[in-house]
């Protein structure tokens, strides 16, 4: 297409411009006019936003008069990559911020006098920061970086718009400033992992989908006959949340000026809700997600073809298909029918080989390049996290049966195992990812020090494993303890005897919590090391470092 | 964009490709793993066994019941019954022993005991302390101190009907507010208040009256706490030459309760817990080292 000058601001330009401008105003009525303090800030705070998203706009169209952007330089596309510099470096920041909360509450756990005594600083309102801080903050934006770059590059086309990626990952993380806040100054619906309250469940609403059309406008537009299977799983990501996410979010609000909602589900509906939307967050987010990562930057990495082609396609069907059944299991034992417990256990165990799918087509897309994981640490990063992965997901439906689950719910096994996925599988696949995109997004031919990485891996890693050895101890004894009766039939222990038995592998967890945020931080120094001091890489396409318009 | 279809041989695997590129990135055409595929039809199969046996799928109206009959909420019934059962004849035998034959009868003892221990841990650990020790507000029931009396009677009254419960048969006692009611005024408190302090072996201010803080305690204190300020269990009044009060044990703490006494509240238990329950935890209450 030849490139002309615009006169006028373009048609997707002015409806953002137009859409921005009236939150910006309804934000401000509702600031003035709310009695709910938390809603004046949160107000207040989204004006500003999108009263700076609206100039934003206007400054770049009066900059550049409004030149369309090229969709190819030198026949090669110029891809859009100034919101994935964004939302990788986001990534880094809410990574760190997530694990060291998870510190100080790892540290609560084992001495209480660290609560303060303060509701923004009691375990309570911490807790749901952290979960979402890693979950969503640190994980969605590694998705939503990853997800640009891949669906490009996979592509060979640019991302279709020129706000929409960046109303994208700045609309995302303007979420998560409300979303923190909120729970900071005590805004819940006390669901856990969608914390939230409606106001920001609505904006991330309206973000998903703006994020589900770039994403499907690139795949619209490739050049390649077909779609990747990172992109499969990407999408079944991007529309599996935007399903959980409206179901589990449907609430009605006290008032509009006010923070408080109540949930439209009641009783034991509410609960089997609440858990079809925690294990396909799980699922869709922290699987399928990740699961898109590793079939991109692994055999990017190892320079090797993906193991199995057919393995992809069968496993990819089975994960979408039984995952959404899985739910129930968290819930065995309650007020939920046992015949819906007994669905979502038996799905658990059919999930299992599908999960294991996925990890055998990362690990034998090695065979051949074994000899890599010595001399490429961010190689054998991503290897460990699909060995954690699998480990996982064998864990997963061994405590969904209910024998297993009757001694596993409630304990801090939960808690080992949840972090042998979050910190092994999707902490590990996201920092291979992060060492592999922060060099290619800046031009830069390798991380700025191996050594480091090297440093980062080795201490994250022992930092892992003692603390998801210490939970297993922990619940299993908790577990144990809690069910262990004398030959009278009476309980041989009171509940503050297990938590006083459970003190020293908090201790142990808060160490192993604490090598890991000193990993991260390690790698944090490097990226940015990377950025500034790197080796530069002899320009692939010439139209990488094209600037994107709202820089 | 045809070439690119052309399927190719991996030269370190020798497996073909699929002849699909993305960015660089190929797929070999691997079969399915034999044993993946094998394990998991077997889940399948496994699970499909499980439905047959098991309630598992729902119905317009109900749920498919399993071959076995299975029913968790029956099973947990039934288990709780049997424990029921198990500890009735016991449990019987015990709400009608006196101190005397539930200590001289070994089964009473143990049986007593245990579920004392467990029931205490479960409802009275949260304000009494796991190990009985009480804190500020919450009586210490490890040492010899009593308010409304430590023997087993005693102590079982106080967990059937509680202290200013909301029970019919709750013992009630009260303290009056001389300050908040104006019925002493300011000075004959602090005179009362240091009084009551140097006889509990605080050290009084200097400049205060002792002997008229004597005078206003034996016409106004003198009738529930005793003259000896020892406390009267019939009246529900504590000692107040203790060692370890139940509120604040200083000058200040004896001017606060005076003058605005918290009148704490011991819930009833015997709404609450099996019969059985209640009078195990008074057996394991006494034993602590106090009961009289």
């Amino acid at each position: 297409m030849a490139q002309t000058k615009a006169k006028y601001l373009t048609l997707e330009e002015g409806f953002f411009a137009a859409f921005l401008i009236v939150i910006a105003f309804v934000c401000l009525i509702i600031a003035g006019k709310t009695y709910d303090q938390v809603m004046a800030f949160h107000t207040a705070l989204g004006s500003l936003f999108a009263a700076g998203g609206a100039f934003i706009i206007f400054k770049n169209y009066f900059n550049d008069g409004g030149m369309a952007i090229p969709q190819e330089v030198d026949g090669k596309p110029n891809y859009n990559l100034g919101p994935i510099k964004f939302g990788a470096w986001a990534a880094v920041f809410w990574g760190i911020a997530g694990f060291t909360v998870g510190l100080i509450i790892a540290l609560q756990l084992a001495y209480p006098v660290l609560n303060f005594d303060l509701p923004w600083t009691s375990f309570g309102r911490l807790r749901p920061l952290h979960t979402s801080a890693v979950i969503f903050a640190f994980g969605g934006n590694v998705l939503l970086a990853t997800s640009f770059y891949v669906v490009q590059r996979t592509s060979r086309a640019r991302m279709p718009g020129r706000i929409a990626p960046w109303f994208v990952i700045l609309g995302y993380n303007a979420f998560i400033v409300i979303a923190g806040t909120g729970y900071l100054l005590g805004a819940t619906q006390s669901k856990e992992y969608a914390e939230p309250e409606w106001y920001a469940d609505l904006w991330l609403t309206i973000v998903w989908v703006a994020y589900l059309l770039v994403f499907l406008g690139t795949l619209w537009k490739r050049k390649e006959p077909h779609i990747y299977v990172a992109n499969w799983f990407y999408l079944a990501f991007i529309i599996t949340i935007a399903m959980l996410h409206i179901v589990n979010n449907l609430t009605v609000p006290v008032s509009i000026y006010g923070t408080k909602s109540y949930i439209v589900w009641a009783g034991v509906q509410d609960a089997m809700v609440q858990w079809w939307y925690g294990h396909n967050a799980v699922g869709f987010f922290l699987t399928a997600g990740f699961l898109a990562i590793m079939y991109y930057f692994v055999p990017k990495r190892a320079e090797r073809p993906v193991y199995s082609y057919r393995l992809s396609i069968v496993h990819f069907w089975a994960l979408i298909f039984l995952y959404i059944w899985a739910g129930p299991h968290h819930l065995h034992y309650t007020a939920l029918p046992q015949w819906a417990s007994t669905l979502g256990a038996t799905f658990s165990i059919i999930l299992w080989m599908p999960s294991w799918g996925g990890m055998i087509n990362g690990l034998m897309t090695l065979s051949g390049a074994w000899d890599k994981l010595r001399t490429d640490p961010v190689l054998r990063m991503m290897v460990v996290s699909i060995a954690f992965y699998g480990m996982s997901t064998f864990e997963g439906p061994l405590m969904s049966l209910r024998s297993v689950n009757s001694l596993s719910h409630y304990t801090d096994w939960t808690i080992g195992h949840v972090h042998s996925g979050a910190l092994g599988w999707v902490g590990y696949i996201s920092f291979g990812a992060l060492y592999c995109l922060i060099p290619w997004l800046w031009n830069k031919k390798q991380v700025y020090s191996l050594k480091l990485v090297n440093w980062h891996f080795w201490i994250s890693t022992i930092g892992i494993v003692l603390y998801i050895c210490a939970m297993w101890v922990s619940g299993i004894m908790q577990g144990l303890m809690w069910r262990a009766y004398d030959q009278l039939g009476f309980l041989e222990y009171s509940f503050i005897e297990t938590v006083e038995a459970m003190h020293p592998f908090y201790v142990i967890r808060a160490l192993g919590g604490a090598l890991f945020v000193a990993g991260a931080l390690i790698m944090a120094y490097n990226l940015w090391m990377t950025v500034r001091h790197g080796e530069a890489e002899e320009a692939e396409t010439a139209g990488a470092g094209a600037m994107a318009p709202a820089e | 964009m045809a070439d690119m279809h052309k399927k190719e041989v991996d030269k370190l695997s020798g497996v073909e490709t699929t002849g699909h590129e993305w960015d660089g990135l190929k797929e070999l055409n691997n079969p399915l793993p034999k044993w993946w595929l094998y394990i998991f039809y077997a889940t399948i199969v496994w699970a499909i066994g499980y439905w047959v046996v098991y309630p598992s799928w729902p119905l317009i109206s109900g749920y498919t019941a399993g071959v076995m009959g299975d029913s968790q909420r029956a099973n947990a019934l039934a288990a709780y019954q049997a424990d029921l059962e198990a500890r009735s004849q016991i449990g019987e035998k015990l709400i009608n022993a006196s101190l005397d034959e539930i200590r001289s009868t070994q089964s009473l003892l143990e049986f007593a005991l245990a579920n004392g221990e467990a029931a205490f841990g479960d409802n009275c650990a949260a304000c009494h302390g796991s190990g009985a020790e009480g804190s500020l507000g919450y009586p210490n029931l490890q040492d010899d101190k009593w308010i409304w009396g430590g023997s087993l009677d005693a102590i079982h009254q106080t967990l059937q009907y509680g202290i200013r419960s909301d029970h019919d048969e709750a013992r009630f006692g009260e303290m009056p507010a001389y300050g908040r009611d104006e019925i002493l005024d300011k000075e004959q408190i602090t005179q009362v208040a240091n009084y009551v302090g140097a006889k509990a072996g605080l050290e009084p201010a200097a400049d205060v009256d002792l002997a008229a803080g004597e005078t206003v305690f034996m016409d106004n204190c003198a009738a529930c706490h005793g003259e000896d300020l020892a406390g009267i269990n019939e009246m529900g009044a504590p000692s107040l030459v203790a060692n370890n009060y139940l509120y604040e044990r200083s000058i200040d703490g004896i001017t606060s309760q005076i003058n605005n006494p918290r009148n704490g509240v011991m819930p009833a238990w015997a709404p609450r817990l099996e019969p059985a329950t209640v009078k195990s935890l008074a057996v394991y209450v006494h034993s602590l080292g106090g009961g009289e």
